[in-house]
């Protein structure tokens, strides 16, 4: 069960993230897209559900990422990210309740440069009986 | 697949179609390029061991697709504003097939200069999302 001080929470991202064009030209080349100048729009779950995951299953939380399975998610994308951002990514566990034994947890990543917000994510992820 | 430039979205178009093929040598190249190794989608053993019928695809890997395809409406990705859905039944690949995931869009606003879609993404005729919507500047 997840901790009840967590709900609410914001956790700052320490960790600063550097975007480089090999990991952009891969996640492309999956699904066939030509533009490499920016990354695609779901790009960013690489960084969210990573640091999610470090979140999540800290002792002060008390999630079980073997259980998880993601239910929903959705991005906003204010510029795109692209090769060469420096970026940190906090997580706001938004919410988390209780359906028939699972757990739903609702996480919001806030991807930033220095100055600028890029991208928010909503993560909701089951973590199942 | 429509043509961006062509014309002027309206409210209640429906949008041409798109089919994307996804088979194991995807999902791996996919795990690779996300960072996320979950077995469930790369090892039919382990997949199996845990409930499931078969290898499934990344639901992410399926929203990759979709935003792919919104891209093309769009005219480039740097024009998705919003994208996101529900995963609702998973993608299942089994071993030496490529799966469809096949895609399409209604238009269901336009306003100030966005556009607002409600998309729809199936795999052999199963609906693995929901309430999948877009928004993208146009």
């Amino acid at each position: 069960m997840i901790s009840p001080d967590s709900i609410g929470r914001t956790f700052p991202g320490t960790e600063s993230i550097t975007i480089s064009q090999s990991q952009i030209d891969a996640f492309c080349a999956v699904i066939g897209e030509s533009d490499t100048s920016i990354a695609p729009p779901t790009f960013s779950i690489r960084i969210s559900l990573d640091q999610s995951e470090a979140i999540l299953t800290s002792p002060e939380v008390g999630i079980k990422w073997d259980r998880l399975v993601h239910g929903d998610q959705k991005f906003d994308i204010r510029r795109p990210l692209k090769a060469g951002d420096v970026l940190t990514c906090s997580s706001t566990i938004e919410s988390a309740r209780e359906v028939a034994g699972n757990e739903i947890i609702t996480v919001r990543s806030d991807i930033s440069t220095a100055d600028e917000l890029l991208v928010s994510s909503w993560s909701t992820l089951v973590i199942r009986a | 697949m429509v043509n961006p430039g062509d014309s002027r979205m309206i409210k209640d178009q429906v949008i041409d179609e798109k089919v994307f093929y996804v088979n194991r040598a995807l999902l791996k190249q996919y795990a690779d390029a996300s960072g996320d190794q979950n077995p469930i989608h790369q090892d039919e053993a382990f997949a199996k061991s845990v409930g499931l019928p078969d290898v499934i695809a990344h639901g992410m890997l399926t929203m990759a697709l979709v935003g792919k395809y919104v891209s093309e409406i769009a005219g480039g990705s740097a024009n998705v504003l919003e994208l996101g859905g529900r995963f609702t039944k998973p993608v299942i690949v089994p071993s030496g097939a490529d799966v469809d995931i096949t895609v399409s869009a209604t238009v269901t606003d336009v306003a100030d200069g966005k556009v607002s879609l409600s998309l729809s993404a199936t795999s052999a005729g199963v609906k693995v999302l929901g309430m999948a919507k877009a928004v993208i500047k146009k």
